[in-house]
């Protein structure tokens, strides 16, 4: 039965439109139900005090640091080495096969099951580097796990610069350097930050690993040494352990505005720079 | 002057790269030292087709979490990238502009909910629904296979979009000019340019379905034995690995290295295939 | 041109070696930089464990207890390997770990949990042990309605798991069969949603959304427990490396005052059977 082109158009654009459908609905589903549960339980109160009495009562405020100061560990450490190694990869080697094994080990260690990260984190950091539960312990784990994420990303965004522009950069006299910078960079800059959006995501989210390196102690952390709960760890100790409902949603409503709230500022900031590079 | 900075950067950048592969590399060589002694003492194959895992009799057959890791994600990848797909080919050829922008932080958003989340809404509205209505305790391969689904969804949207808008403005306008309709264009020529990033995410999007532990452990129902349907409970090499790492001494916990061994090698494995495919492509 | 090829080789080969012996020079540098003390291991104890903290830091400010989960066994390791001030555990110690100290701060009933809506109220320890090796499959076999049983268990290397095993299934295996989960709280939370499921919990957590069972005729309530009559019970262990001293000393002995005894009980607890202090 050939459908003639027409109708194959139409049958394919309903396919096609129905399933962004389908994934907005999910997604509306997702969220809205969280933050509908979540939401009313946010104040003043719960944003500034400690957790108490296991969970019950009390607020979060111990865990909004830990996240923050986790995440930007793992960033901080993770983004100049993962872009750094991609643009060694694409701009300064010949594919060959170095950069194949390169990419290739890369790749498989994206696929390692973030527990395997926490297990080698908690022996690596924890207990060899003697650095115990801490949030350095958690962050430099992560920055390991998103590292293959930051690195294919990027890499992905680089290649699909056009050679175009190298070759222009490269004719006006300019270095390898200078060409990747005020080139090839700029352009593959949305890429590289929506893989880094996608990284950030991944760690404010991470619970096996945190739990493991970081830990989950409730007190307010007083440097990078110290113990953290993160808000990922809090909500799944308080849902699994069915302390109080009411706290878990709350925190996992504040999650989800956090991770909103970076991607916003992200995208704005990224958005700033490419039209100041033009 | 050029020069030297110029090699100054070279330096640097090999210094940077080499860093982050001992990094990795540091991993890779603890998980085998950890995982293999174990392998070697239970046998190749008594390790991978057992059927039984009791650690405290000192079975360690991991057959069972196999077929419950592959069965789970082929669901997810049934499930998730034909709807990923359509939802990277809308927004990258049908969606206006506004929509486009609207949905991409939309999406990140979606990639940044923790799995447990995921794993509790999971348990509150899809577990129940498969119980009541399809049988079963609900905890099952098949309430595991939605929530991947859902959680791959993000991953290989956003990065399949990128590839497909990516492409050359002139592919699209000269198939055009030639008479093709807006789908078949997208159909015979868009998605094919774009497999390679496709490709990527299909993979990256898998790797994630694979590692995933927190939901699914909330979801699955852990069972050790050998399901017999898509609504048993099951239990993945992952899920295997987070349960009992907490508690977990001696050969116990060495058996749990060598099953993150297992995994290790099949994700290079995957990824060995996907490479194989990108290279070809690139090839004609 | 070989030449080049050489040095490079010789190049990269020098930044790995660098690299490499500072990474075994690092743990001269790290070190607990945290002052306080950290109680680590069990689940099952950690939110006991918090509450006691709590209390103890609002009466002796200044002090600082950080509570971190993992299970027994990571809290039992920590303890050895000195990562933490005192371990918890939720079960016997066995072998070397007999090597530390402990004291025995609770114990913990242990109580067989049906649906509300379940018309079966009690159980005799054979029909357990048979549901639970799958020689009873039906709840219309031990007076239910006519529906299959969801057998419902913790992990293997679960203290909680241990005690069920060691005194209601002793030799017969529990059945592979059976869904396991991961804690306390999810075992309630599958137990209250789904009205053919059966499974075992801390006594201290049951509420109104589960039923206890009566086991060969004993209720299960914190009174049988204490005078002997319901023997399904595993105790509550503060393990440390060596004899405690200082902040673990004073923190344990609040825990075991008055004070303390009464804030375990009222959350549920038992204590501890007199002359357990090693």
């Amino acid at each position: 039965m050939r459908l003639d082109s027409k109708t194959a158009e139409k049958f394919a654009k309903a396919i096609i439109w129905s399933a962004a459908l389908l994934v907005i609905a999910v997604l509306l589903a997702v969220i809205i139900y969280i933050l509908a549960k979540g939401v009313p339980e946010i104040s003043w109160d719960f944003l500034s005090q400690i957790p108490r009495s296991m969970g019950r009562s009390g607020g979060i405020s111990s865990t909004i640091i830990g996240t923050l100061l986790v995440t930007l560990v793992a960033v901080a450490v993770a983004t100049p080495f993962g872009i750094g190694t991609a643009f060694y990869l694409t701009e300064y080697t010949r594919e060959g096969k170095i950069t194949r094994v390169i990419r290739f080990s890369a790749e498989s260690l994206a696929g390692i099951p973030s527990i395997v990260y926490g297990l080698f984190g908690f022996i690596f950091f924890v207990i060899y580097l003697k650095l115990g539960w801490s949030i350095l312990s958690g962050g430099l784990t992560l920055a390991i796990m998103i590292l293959p994420t930051i690195i294919r990303t990027t890499e992905e965004a680089i290649l699909a610069v056009p050679y175009m522009y190298r070759e222009v950069g490269f004719s006006l006299g300019g270095t390898r350097w200078q060409t990747i910078t005020r080139a090839v960079f700029p352009s593959a800059l949305p890429g590289i930050a929506n893989g880094i959006i996608l990284s950030i995501g991944r760690c404010v989210a991470e619970t096996a690993a945190v739990i493991l390196t970081a830990g989950s102690a409730l007190q307010m952390p007083e440097s990078l040494f110290s113990p953290a709960r993160t808000m990922a760890v809090h909500f799944y100790i308080l849902a699994r352990e069915g302390i109080s409902m009411e706290n878990a949603f709350g925190t996992a409503a504040l999650l989800i505005i956090l991770i909103f709230i970076i991607n916003v500022v992200f995208n704005m900031l990224v958005n700033r720079f490419v039209a100041k590079g033009r | 002057m050029k020069n030297m900075k110029e090699k100054l950067s070279g330096r640097i950048f090999l210094a940077v790269a080499l860093s982050t592969l001992s990094a990795l590399a540091v991993i890779t060589v603890f998980i085998f030292i950890k995982g293999l002694p174990i392998i070697g003492k239970v046998g190749v194959l008594d390790f991978v087709f057992g059927m039984k895992w009791a650690p405290s009799e000192g079975a360690f057959g991991i057959f069972p979490m196999i077929v419950g890791s592959v069965a789970v994600t082929l669901g997810a990848v049934i499930i998730g990238v034909p709807v990923a797909l359509c939802c990277s080919v809308f927004l990258a050829e049908f969606a206006p502009v506004w929509m486009r922008n609207l949905f991409r932080p939309a999406i990140q958003l979606l990639a940044g909910i923790p799995s447990v989340v995921y794993g509790f809404w999971g348990v509150i509205f899809i577990v129940p629904f498969i119980r009541d209505y399809l049988g079963g305790p609900g905890l099952s391969i098949l309430a595991g296979s939605v929530i991947l689904a859902i959680m791959i969804l993000p991953t290989i949207i956003s990065i399949s979009e990128v590839s497909i808008l990516a492409l050359p403005r002139y592919y699209k306008e000269g198939a055009l000019a030639l008479g093709l309709t807006h789908w078949q264009t997208i159909r015979s020529l868009l998605v094919p340019a774009a497999k390679s990033g496709i490709v990527a995410a299909v993979i990256l999007g898998i790797g994630r379905a694979i590692g995933e532990t927190m939901a699914v452990i909330m979801v699955l129902g852990n069972a050790v034995a050998l399901p017999e349907s898509i609504l048993d409970p099951v239990r993945t090499l992952t899920t295997n690995i987070g349960i009992e790492m907490g508690y977990a001494s001696g050969e116990h916990q060495e058996a749990l290295f060598a099953t993150g061994v297992v995994l290790f090698i099949i994700i290079m494995i995957l990824n060995a295939t996907a490479q194989y495919i990108v290279r070809r492509k690139r090839a004609r | 041109m070989k030449r080049n090829v050489l040095m490079e080789r010789i190049k990269i080969a020098a930044v790995a070696a660098v690299f490499a012996a500072s990474m075994a020079a690092l743990p001269g540098c790290g070190g607990r930089a945290q002052a306080g003390i950290i109680v680590a291991g069990s689940t099952s104890v950690q939110p006991y464990a918090e509450v006691l903290a709590e209390e103890f830091m609002l009466e002796h400010p200044g002090e600082r207890i950080d509570i971190q989960g993992g299970g027994s066994a990571a809290g039992i390791t920590a303890a050895q390997t000195g990562t933490a001030d005192i371990g918890m555990s939720s079960r016997e110690l066995k072998g070397s770990e007999k090597e530390l100290w402990y004291v025995e701060i609770a114990k913990d009933g242990l109580a067989v949990v049906v649906n509300p809506a379940n018309p079966v109220d009690g159980l005799t320890l054979d029909q357990v042990r048979g549901i639970y090796s799958k020689e009873i499959t039906d709840w219309s076999e031990v007076g239910g309605k006519k529906s299959p049983i969801h057998v419902i268990t913790r992990e293997e290397g679960s203290g909680t798991r241990g005690a069920f095993s060691d005194l209601v299934m002793q030799k017969t295996g529990i059945t592979p069969k059976a869904i396991v989960q991961d804690s306390n709280g999810a075992v309630r939370q599958l137990v209250s949603d789904d009205p053919n499921a059966i499974g075992y919990i801390s006594l201290g957590l049951v509420n109104e959304k589960v039923k206890a069972l009566r086991l060969d005729g004993v209720a299960a309530t914190r009174e049988n427990v204490m005078n002997g009559c319901y023997n399904l019970s595993r105790p509550f262990l503060f393990v440390t490396q060596r004899e405690p001293s200082g902040a673990a000393k004073r923190f344990i002995d609040f825990t075991l005052s008055a004070a303390g005894q009464k804030i375990l009980s009222g959350e549920g607890l038992i204590p501890p059977a007199e002359g357990d202090v090693k």
